[in-house]
C-alpha cells in the first residue's frame, strides 16, 4: 500500500470518529443541551471532514460540507435559533454527510442524490444572505492549518531556552541535529552552543554515537508547540528541555549553563521542567473559555494551531492498531493458555503435594494467563455506540417511511463487544428495528385510542450478562397478534389447522422462512428477507434470538451473543475414542437414552419422541465413518441439537467430558474443509479436537434430516 | 523455480534429507524441511484419504500428517515411538510426512541424480523424480509436489 493510500485510509477512519462526534452532538442538542460547546463540537466535526475532503479532492463532499457548515455556523454564532425543525434538517444533513463519506470511500468523488435538495433546504432555512456572505469568504484551504509558522512577526518576540541532548542512537535513525537547528534558525534569531563535556577521548570515541549536547537560545514569535514540532521526529531519541523565558527578563547574553555545565545542569533542568509544566497548564486552561469568541471570526480557517497541538497532547488518548497485530496477539495468548493447561496436567501427573511451590506457582501462572487472555480479548472489544448511532438513523428513516412518530432510546451504549461481532450484527439489527417500527408499532391513531403516547418508542439495550452480550430490541407497540400469526401459518401450510401451539410457539413461527406477518408486504421491511434470515445470521455468530411479547404492551427481541468469535463455548465429548467439541449454542439438552422414548423406523433409523414431536437420531461416530452405528444405546448419551435453520436432531455420543471455552483453529490453512467439521481446537493435553458443525451434519445426513417431519420439528 | 535458483547458486550442489520408508531410501530437498519430530498421536479426520493419518498440534497450528508408506502404495505404517514426522513446508501449507527413520543429510551434486531405471514399480515411480547412488545405496528423490498436490486441496 502506498503512502497516499495510507493517508486516505486514515482520513476515512478519522471521518468515522468525526461523524460519531457529530451525531453525538445532535443527540445532546435534541435532549435540550443548548450550550455553545456542543454546537462547536458539531461544527468542528463537519469542518474537519470538509478540510480533509478538500485535501483529497472530494469536491462533492466539500461542497455539501461547506453549506452544512455555513448553516451550523449561523446557529453557533447565535444568528439563528436552533428549533426542532432545523435540528431535524441538520440530522438529515448529517446522514447525508455520512453517505457522502461512504461514497467517497468506496467510489471516489461521486455526487449523491440527496445533496442538492438538502442544500436547497439549508439555504432556505438560514437565508440566502448568509450563504452568499459565507461563499464570498475564501474557501477552506488545508494549508491554512499551518498558518502560524509564517505568520507576520507582529506578535511579541518570545525567548526560548532549549537544551537538546541526543541519545547515542540518534544518528542511527537518520536524524541530524544540524538539520534541526537550521529549521529552528528559520523561525527566528538562534544561537547554538555545544557542550562537549561528554565527548570521550579520541581513542574511545564511537563515531556513530552522538555524545554532544546543545544549548540553544531562540527569539521567535512562534509558540512552544511549534518549536516542539521541529523536534517531532527525534522524540524518544533525545532529551529535550524547552522553556520560555519570561518575556520581560532580558535574555542572558550567555546561557548560564554553558560555562559550568557539570554543576549547573541539574538545577537548571529542574527549573526548566517546572516552567514547561506551567506553560503547558496555562495554555490548556486558556483555550477553552476563548472557544466561542475565537472561532466566531474564523469561518474558513481552523482554530489556531497551538490549540490543535494542545488537543493532541491530551493524555489517555487512543492509538490505531492494525487488526492483524491484535489477532496475532490473541493467537499467541491462546497458545499460552493451552501450554499452561498442558503443564498443569503433567504436573498433576507427578503427584506433587498440593501446596508445593510448583503447584502454587502454576496456579498463579494460570491466573495470570487468564488475565492476559481477557485483556487481549478486550482490545478487540469495541463499544456498541457507533452501531447504535447507525440504528438511530434507521429509526428516523423507517419512521418517516411509515408515517409513524418514533423515538429511539438506547441503553448501555458503552457495552463492549468484539469488533467482528458488531460488524456482522448491523444487518440483522437493522432488519429487526425496521420490523419493530413497521410491524410492531401501531399507527398514531391506534396508539391514541389505546391511551398511549402517539409517539412510539423503540428501545435498544446492550448489556453483559454471564459472559455473553445481550442486545434487546423492544417496541412499545401492540404486541404480536397471535390469532393472526396462527391463521397465517395455517394458510401458508406451516402448521396444521388442528395443531395446538403455546403462545411462545406461535411467536416463534415468525422465524420460519417465508413468513411475513403483515397482510400486504410493505416496502419497508417486506423485501423477501424475513426474520428467518435474522435468526440464521445470529446463529452464525454463535448467538440465539428469542421473542417476548405482551399484547398491548409491546414486543422484545432478545439476542444473546458470545463476547468474541475467537473462542467458543463448547461441550467436550468422546465418541469412538475421539475427543470432539460440540458448540454449546446448538445444544438444547442432554438425554439418557434409557429414560427417553426411542422408536425404530425402517432399517435401523432411530427417532426420539420428544415434546415437540419426533426427532431423528444420528450417531456421530457413524456419521464420521469412525464406527458402525451402535446396536444398543444404553451406555451412550444423546445431545438434542437445534440448528440455526431450526432443525432438530439428536446426536449419539459416548460420553460428555467437560464444558469449556475453546480457541478456534482453522483446519483449512494446512488441510481442507471437512464435512461436518466447523474447525479444530487444541485441548489441555495438547491434542487437537474437531469442533463439529451441526448444520452440516443434518444436511449431509440425507433423507433423515430432509424428511417431511422437519417443518413440524422446526416450530 | 526457487529450487533451480538454489541449485545454481550452489554450483549445482544441494543438500537433501534422506530417510527410510518401508525399507526403501528416499530423500528430498532440505530446504523444504522445517523440522523433524518424533511420532505423536494424531487426531483422526473423518472421510480423509487413507494415507492422511490425522492432524497434530504443531505449536498451535493444525498440521495434517501423511503416511508416506501408504501414499507410495507400500502398505500402511503402524506408527510407534520410533517413527518420525518430517514437517515440510510446501507453498503456503505445512504438512507432516510420516517416515520410519531419518538416516542422513547429504550434499549431492545435480549430476549425481540419475534417471529412474525402468524396472521400478509404477506405483512408486510417479512420486519420484530421480535416483541417487550414495555409497552403494540407491536413494529415491521424492517429488513433493506429487505427494502433496498444492493445487486443488483434495490431496488425491
Amino acid at each position: 500500500m502506498s503512502g497516499a493510500d495510507d493517508f486516505r485510509e486514515s482520513f476515512f477512519e478519522e471521518c468515522e470518529e468525526l461523524l460519531e462526534a457529530m451525531h453525538d452532538g445532535f443527540d445532546q442538542l435534541s435532549e435540550g443541551a443548548d450550550d455553545v460547546e456542543t454546537m462547536n463540537a458539531v461544527f468542528r466535526a463537519v469542518h474537519s471532514i470538509k478540510g480533509g475532503a478538500g485535501a483529497f479532492g472530494f469536491s462533492e463532499l466539500v461542497a455539501f460540507a461547506h453549506d452544512f457548515e455555513t448553516a451550523l455556523d449561523q446557529v453557533r454564532s447565535g444568528k439563528r435559533e436552533a428549533d426542532e425543525e432545523l435540528l431535524e434538517l441538520f440530522r438529515q444533513c448529517g446522514d447525508n454527510l455520512s453517505d457522502l463519506v461512504a461514497l467517497a470511500r468506496d467510489h471516489g468523488d461521486t455526487p449523491c442524490d440527496g445533496s442538492g435538495a438538502l442544500r436547497d433546504r439549508l439555504t432556505e432555512a438560514i437565508g440566502a444572505d448568509a450563504v452568499a456572505k459565507a461563499q464570498a469568504e475564501p474557501d477552506f484551504e488545508p494549508v491554512l492549518l499551518d498558518l502560524g509558522i509564517d505568520a507576520p512577526a507582529a506578535a511579541a518576540e518570545r525567548h526560548y531556552l532549549i537544551r537538546f541532548e541526543a541519545s547515542p542512537g540518534l544518528f542511527a535513525t537518520g536524524n541530524d541535529p544540524v538539520a534541526l537547528f537550521r529549521t529552528l534558525a528559520k523561525l527566528g534569531d538562534l544561537r547554538v552552543t555545544a557542550d562537549l563535556a561528554a565527548v570521550p577521548p579520541l581513542a574511545s570515541l564511537d563515531p556513530v554515537a552522538c555524545a554532544i549536547s546543545w544549548q540553544l537560545s531562540l527569539e521567535t514569535a512562534d509558540s512552544e508547540a511549534q518549536l516542539r514540532e521541529v523536534f517531532e521526529f527525534v522524540e524518544g531519541d533525545c532529551v529535550l528541555d524547552l522553556a520560555e523565558q519570561a518575556s520581560g527578563a532580558a535574555a542572558p547574553e550567555e546561557p548560564v549553563a554553558l560555562d559550568a555545565p557539570a554543576e549547573m545542569t541539574l538545577p537548571s533542568l529542574a527549573s526548566l521542567i517546572s516552567d514547561a509544566d506551567e506553560a503547558g497548564a496555562d495554555s490548556g486552561a486558556a483555550e477553552s473559555p476563548e472557544d466561542g469568541a475565537e472561532v466566531d471570526d474564523t469561518a474558513g480557517a481552523d482554530p489556531n494551531p497551538a490549540r490543535k497541538a494542545a488537543e493532541q497532547a491530551k493524555p489517555a488518548g487512543t492509538i490505531r492498531v492494525h487488526l492483524d497485530k491484535i489477532d496475532k496477539l490473541i493467537n499467541l495468548v491462546g497458545e499460552l493458555v493451552i501450554k499452561e493447561a498442558m503443564l498443569s496436567q503433567s504436573v498433576a501427573g507427578l503427584a506433587q503435594a498440593k501446596d508445593s511451590d510448583v503447584t502454587v506457582g502454576l496456579e498463579s501462572l494460570k491466573q495470570l494467563a487468564g488475565e492476559i487472555q481477557e485483556g487481549v480479548m478486550a482490545i478487540r472489544a469495541q463499544p456498541v455506540k457507533p452501531m447504535f448511532q447507525r440504528m438511530a438513523r434507521i429509526v428516523r428513516e423507517a419512521g418517516s417511511a411509515t408515517g409513524k412518530r418514533v423515538r429511539l432510546v438506547t441503553i448501555g451504549e458503552d457495552t463492549e463487544v468484539d469488533k467482528t461481532v458488531i460488524e456482522r450484527l448491523v444487518d440483522p439489527l437493522t432488519h429487526m428495528i425496521r420490523n419493530a417500527i413497521d410491524h410492531g408499532l401501531e399507527s398514531g391513531e391506534a396508539r391514541a385510542a389505546a391511551g398511549k403516547s402517539p409517539e412510539g418508542t423503540v428501545t435498544l439495550t446492550a448489556a453483559h450478562r454471564s459472559g455473553r452480550v445481550m442486545i434487546d430490541v423492544a417496541d412499545d407497540g401492540g404486541g404480536i397478534n397471535r390469532e393472526k400469526v396462527r391463521a397465517l401459518a395455517i394458510e401458508r401450510g406451516l402448521i396444521g389447522e388442528s395443531d395446538t401451539l403455546s403462545s411462545a410457539e406461535i411467536d416463534n413461527l415468525l422465524f420460519l422462512p417465508g413468513f411475513s406477518s403483515k397482510d400486504e408486504v410493505s416496502e419497508l421491511s417486506g423485501r423477501g428477507v424475513g426474520l428467518d434470515v435474522v435468526r440464521s445470521e445470529i446463529h452464525n455468530l454463535g448467538g440465539r434470538v428469542s421473542i417476548q411479547s405482551d399484547p398491548g404492551e409491546g414486543t422484545t427481541f432478545s439476542i444473546s451473543l458470545p463476547l468474541t468469535l475467537a473462542v467458543l463455548e463448547g461441550m467436550v465429548i468422546r465418541v469412538a475414542d475421539q475427543t470432539m467439541v460440540v458448540p454449546i449454542s446448538a445444544i438444547q439438552e442432554t438425554l439418557q437414552p434409557k429414560t427417553a422414548t426411542i422408536d425404530v423406523i425402517g432399517a435401523g433409523t432411530r427417532v426420539l419422541q420428544n415434546r415437540s414431536g419426533l426427532v431423528p437420531i444420528i450417531d456421530l461416530g457413524g456419521f464420521f465413518g469412525f464406527r458402525a452405528p451402535p446396536d444398543r444405546l444404553d451406555d451412550q448419551v444423546l445431545l438434542l441439537i437445534e440448528t440455526y435453520s431450526n432443525q432438530r436432531f439428536a446426536l449419539i455420543v459416548d460420553e460428555i467430558q467437560d464444558q469449556r471455552q475453546v480457541v478456534i483453529k482453522s483446519l483449512e490453512t494446512n488441510y481442507q474443509q471437512v464435512g461436518g467439521v466447523a474447525a479444530a481446537t487444541i485441548l489441555g493435553d495438547g491434542r487437537i479436537a474437531l469442533i463439529i458443525d451441526p448444520d452440516r451434519i443434518i444436511r449431509d445426513s440425507g433423507p433423515i434430516g430432509a424428511s417431511d417431519m422437519s417443518f413440524q420439528l422446526a416450530v | 523455480m526457487m529450487k533451480d535458483a538454489i541449485l545454481e547458486n550452489r554450483k549445482s550442489y544441494c543438500e537433501v534429507v534422506a530417510f527410510r520408508v518401508s525399507d526403501q531410501d528416499f530423500c528430498f530437498d532440505l530446504t523444504s524441511v522445517r523440522e523433524i519430530r518424533g511420532w505423536t498421536e494424531t487426531t483422526m479426520l473423518p472421510h480423509a484419504q487413507p494415507y492422511v493419518k490425522g492432524v497434530i498440534n504443531l505449536r498451535g497450528s493444525v498440521v495434517p500428517v501423511v503416511d508416506l508408506s501408504e501414499r507410495l502404495g507400500l502398505g500402511a505404517t503402524e506408527p510407534g515411538p520410533r517413527n518420525v514426522i518430517i514437517i515440510t513446508v510446501l507453498g503456503q501449507r505445512t504438512v507432516g510426512l510420516l517416515a520410519d527413520v531419518v538416516s542422513d543429510i547429504l550434499t549431492v551434486s545435480e549430476t549425481d541424480i540419475q534417471p529412474i531405471p525402468d524396472i521400478i514399480d509404477d506405483g512408486v515411480r510417479r512420486f519420484i523424480s530421480g535416483v541417487l547412488l550414495v555409497e552403494g545405496r540407491m536413494i529415491r528423490k521424492m517429488d513433493l509436489e506429487m505427494i502433496i498436490p498444492t493445487d486443488g486441496r483434495s490431496a488425491g
